[in-house]
């Protein structure tokens, strides 16, 4: 008997698990049946665990008790095929498990299966997967986004309860954008990476994709802290995110990025709606002058494909995996267009620049950040684009991405949330909050503000008292 | 061997393992060489597994810029590791972690009897994995054993100071003490602890430019072997030179049962690593304070120790040449240095009885031992004068030959009747007093 118990929010579920009107194992059932529904189309899962592999449920001293979450299949699980959506890896069984696995586990999260993306992370589409892409399942003629596309898409269809995704440039906050979820991605260095297969060694950061805000709060407070083996990881205290989230925004000051970068036609206005919500709200908006997004594109397409380049050498085939044939055509043009800007003579024209262009950026935010709590823009110029669409452009992500590489190149936190449905085609738009680094409560804060304000969020009319 | 055309031009380049007791970016075990089994000591990190992240050791940072400081180094305060690339089954990540532009140390010297030698730069980096060619059940492979993979290892380069092949392994020995007095660094040559590299070019005598070539002889593991390797290029290079050819630029290798260098590989299109910041570690950042701190830590060199014995004790520099090993035996011959002086012993006389096996060292038998035996050994019994007395004028009665030569000027005889009186009293009697009686005895019959 189906109990509509995949709808459920994490905060929900857990409280519902809780009283005892229902449990993890049925939770678990439910969405497991969603998964088997769905996936054969939107191809979302590249794996999965069914119900009857999992030991045991009972779990009640833990913060998740055992609530199905998705985890992104670049994301190291001890002894379970974790293939980064690529055919090199495609039987690798990993020797060892990240450490934000053991953190999920160790608050009892139960892993339902491992998500789709593009290959290596190598996009915003999961079209360039070596497994098919995934289908956004708002609207399967359009794509979820990515790279985490598949933890998107399976929060989105509720066939988890909660979802981790991984983001160097955009890759959590895009695709929530383009499937209606809440995305988070956390500072650089809030979550550990070790474990995680390096896509962009200097920006990757792992974090939640949910149902809502509240859930990303909860999420973001089982999998951050130090972690002695990952050497950026710092020993910042963990605030208490989910009771932060209750403080008014209330004299908060909103500082509005990029109503005057051509181009953002559909997603402006949104933002403009949004900052008169938050205004309703106290806070205090205004636009600000920032420095032209395009050059974070180039910045981050140099220095990100200089790490790749570096991060992709080890899949030789000699003690893993198959041999460097198998890589497919992104991972290619980032191997080789890396190894040029790394080479002598080309090193100071292009990844050096780049390197100093960055610099340039994260002062930019400073000085926003000395004037401002928190900065709102687009997550993403436009809604979700048709399938295929990635392939008539390799820039495809970078332009995609666009609005939010500034940020992450400064490795600074941002959260996605739905901030317009549109009704014909079932697509929804992002909005994306940004505060300094270390400051996940604030933009937890604004975002929940927010999304408890408005009614986009398609599980709030399921979901509330 | 000399060359009267040319002159050598010689900077070297030593490779050595750090002792730490876990590897450079991981916790596994430093201890590659007494491995039972290949590979025991692996973990994600060192395997360069997917997804695994290096961390840096603390210790291979300080022992890295101790030697630095020993060495009359200046430091980076702000250093990082970089990434360098290229592709060997042992090399695990396809890059290997390294120093580019900001080594921890840089512009020292070292000392040698043969002259000074400058130091260009120390930097830190992690050593590969070692490959095995065998043949299992009939069938040629290659293995590849990583207990060694990411063990700290510091590279010391120098400038183009070396004039002779023996000032070259001067200042390779000179080194390997300098580590092993600060118990950094263990120099096993022949397992590979220590590697030695010298870039060798040749120029006509008188000129001061720098060659425009140079070739590089790799992985000596012996001092003899580097002085050989060194000979045979200034000859090999001098009769190219003579011969008006040029002397390719590349890598050679040391054949030490043909006694030849060989080409192993050519430097003529200069590989590119693409280094670049390894972002997975964190700037490295240092305060002057810490810099003291770890200069507090460094013991006294071999050089101090060898001229303060000098001087204290009048010791010769080839007999503690043998003595200096590491800080704990200076220790040990310290201490027993110090109580024999106390004693009134001859510090002196005292080593070359160690040295020549006659009292056993002090790390044998510790220095209370060694002096007690060393006493022993001076003891005299002293004889009975009436007695001696009557046995010289035995000898003397029964070679009366000897009194004669005696007085003819062939003082030598003396020699020949002590051995004869010698043999007829107790083992330890007094040389000195035997041959006083002798005297005397002689004189009385003139």
């Amino acid at each position: 008997m189906k109990n509509n118990l995949h709808k459920l929010t994490l905060k929900k579920a857990l409280a519902q698990i809780q009283s005892g009107e229902t449990t993890a194992k049925k939770i678990y059932a439910d969405c497991f049946s969603q998964i088997e529904a769905g996936n054969k189309d939107l191809n979302v899962f590249l794996s999965t665990n069914s119900p009857t592999s999992m030991k045991q449920f009972e779990n009640p001293e833990t913060t998740l008790q055992n609530c199905p979450i998705a985890v992104k299949d670049n994301i190291c699980i001890e002894n379970e095929v974790t293939t980064a959506a690529s055919t090199v890896l495609e039987d690798y069984k990993p020797a060892y498990s990240a450490t934000l696995i053991d953190n999920l586990k160790l608050h009892g999260g139960a892993v339902i299966g491992k998500t789709n993306l593009d290959a290596w992370a190598h996009g915003s589409s999961t079209e360039t997967s070596q497994f098919g892409r995934t289908l956004n399942p708002r609207n399967p003629k359009y794509l979820p986004g990515g790279s985490s596309g598949g933890s998107a898409a399976a929060v989105a269809a509720d066939m988890c309860t909660a979802a981790i995704g991984t983001e160097t440039a955009g890759s959590i906050r895009q695709p929530a954008s383009w499937c209606g979820v809440v995305g988070l991605k956390p500072t650089y260095g809030r979550v550990s990476r070790y474990g995680v297969i390096a896509m962009a060694s200097s920006t990757d950061s792992p974090g939640p994709i949910t149902k809502t805000v509240e859930d990303a709060a909860i999420m973001l407070a089982c999998l951050a802290g130090h972690d002695s083996k990952d050497g950026t990881t710092t020993n910042q205290a963990v605030p208490d995110y989910v009771s932060l989230l209750q403080k008014s925004i209330s004299g908060l000051k909103i500082g509005i990025m990029y109503q005057d970068i051509p181009g953002l036609k559909i997603a402006n206005p949104y933002v403009l709606a949004a900052a008169k919500v938050l205004e309703s709200l106290g806070a205090k908006v205004e636009l600000v002058n920032a420095l032209d997004p395009k050059y974070a594109v180039s910045v981050y397409t140099i220095v990100q494909r200089a790490e790749v380049s570096s991060n992709l050498a080890r899949f030789d085939g000699i003690r893993f995996g198959n041999d460097r044939s198998y890589f497919g055509d992104e991972a290619r043009r980032r191997i080789l267009l890396g190894t040029h800007t790394l080479r002598k003579g080309y090193a100071e024209k292009y990844y050096q620049v780049a390197q100093k262009t960055r610099t340039l950026f994260i002062e930019d935010f400073s000085r926003l950040f000395s004037s401002y709590d928190v900065l709102i823009s687009p997550t993403s110029p436009s809604f979700a684009e048709p399938i295929g669409a990635s392939e008539d452009s390799v820039m495809f992500g970078e332009l995609a991405d666009m609005l939010l590489e500034p940020s992450s190149i400064a490795g600074l936190p941002g959260i996605s949330v739905p901030c317009f449905h549109d009704e014909k085609t079932n697509l929804y738009l992002g909005l994306n909050i940004m505060a300094p680094a270390w400051r996940e409560d604030l933009v937890l804060q604004v975002a929940h503000a927010y999304e408890i304000n408005t009614d986009w969020n398609s599980w709030r009319k399921d979901n509330n008292d | 061997m000399t060359n009267q055309k040319y002159q050598l031009v010689c900077g070297m380049e030593v490779h050595a393992e750090l002792k730490t007791n876990s590897k450079m970016f991981c916790g596994c075990k430093n201890d590659p060489f007494h491995a039972e089994k290949p590979n025991i000591y692996t973990c994600p990190v060192c395997l360069g597994l997917p997804g695994a992240l290096p961390v840096a050791n603390k210790q291979a940072i300080e022992w890295t810029i101790k030697l630095g400081l020993a060495l009359g180094c200046k430091i980076n305060l702000f250093s990082k590791f970089d990434r360098k690339h290229y592709f060997y089954p042992d090399l695990p990540k396809g890059y290997q972690i390294s120093q580019y532009d900001l080594p921890f140390c840089y512009d020292g010297k070292i000392e040698t009897e043969l002259g000074t030698v400058r130091i260009h730069r120390i930097h830190l980096e992690e050593d590969t994995g070692k490959l095995l060619h065998k043949t299992v059940n009939g069938e040629q492979v290659s293995l590849i054993d990583f207990n060694r993979s990411s063990v700290p290892l510091i590279e010391i380069v120098t400038e183009p100071d070396i004039t002779t092949a023996a000032h070259a392994a001067a200042y390779g020995k000179q080194l390997r003490k300098i580590l092993q007095y600060l118990d950094i660094a263990n120099c096993d040559m022949e397992q590979g602890g220590m590697r030695l590299e010298a870039n060798v070019s040749l120029r006509p005598v008188g000129e001061t430019e720098l060659p425009n070539y140079k070739t590089e002889i790799k992985n000596i593991n012996s001092f003899r072997f580097l002085e050989q390797a060194i000979d045979f290029e200034i000859d090999r290079q001098a009769e190219l030179l003579a011969n008006n050819q040029i002397v390719s630029q590349e890598t050679r290798g040391w054949n030490s049962v043909k006694q030849v260098t060989y080409s192993q590989r050519s430097k003529e299109d200069a590989e590119d690593y693409r280094y670049f910041p390894d972002p997975d570690i964190p700037p490295i950042r240092f305060t002057e304070e810490q810099i003291a701190a770890i200069r507090e830590t460094i013991p006294e060199l071999p050089s101090a120790i060898a001229t303060r014995w000098q001087q204290e004790y009048g010791i010769e520099p080839n007999m503690i040449e043998q003595i200096i090993v590491n800080t704990t035996v200076s220790r040990q011959y310290d201490k027993l240095f110090t109580n024999a002086k106390n004693e009134g012993i001859s510090v002196a006389s005292l080593l070359k009885n160690i040295l020549s096996k006659k009292v056993p060292s002090p790390l044998e038998a510790g220095a209370e031992q060694t002096l007690l035996q060393f006493k022993e050994l001076q003891k005299t019994d002293v004889v009975d004068d009436t007695q001696l007395i009557a046995i010289v004028n035995k000898v003397l009665t029964e070679n009366p030959d000897i009194s004669a030569k005696y007085f003819s000027g062939q003082k030598q005889v003396i020699g020949f009747v002590m051995g004869q009186i010698l043999r007829e009293l107790p083992k330890k009697s007094d040389p000195a007093q035997v041959r006083e009686a002798i005297i005397t005895q002689l004189e009385a019959t003139k």
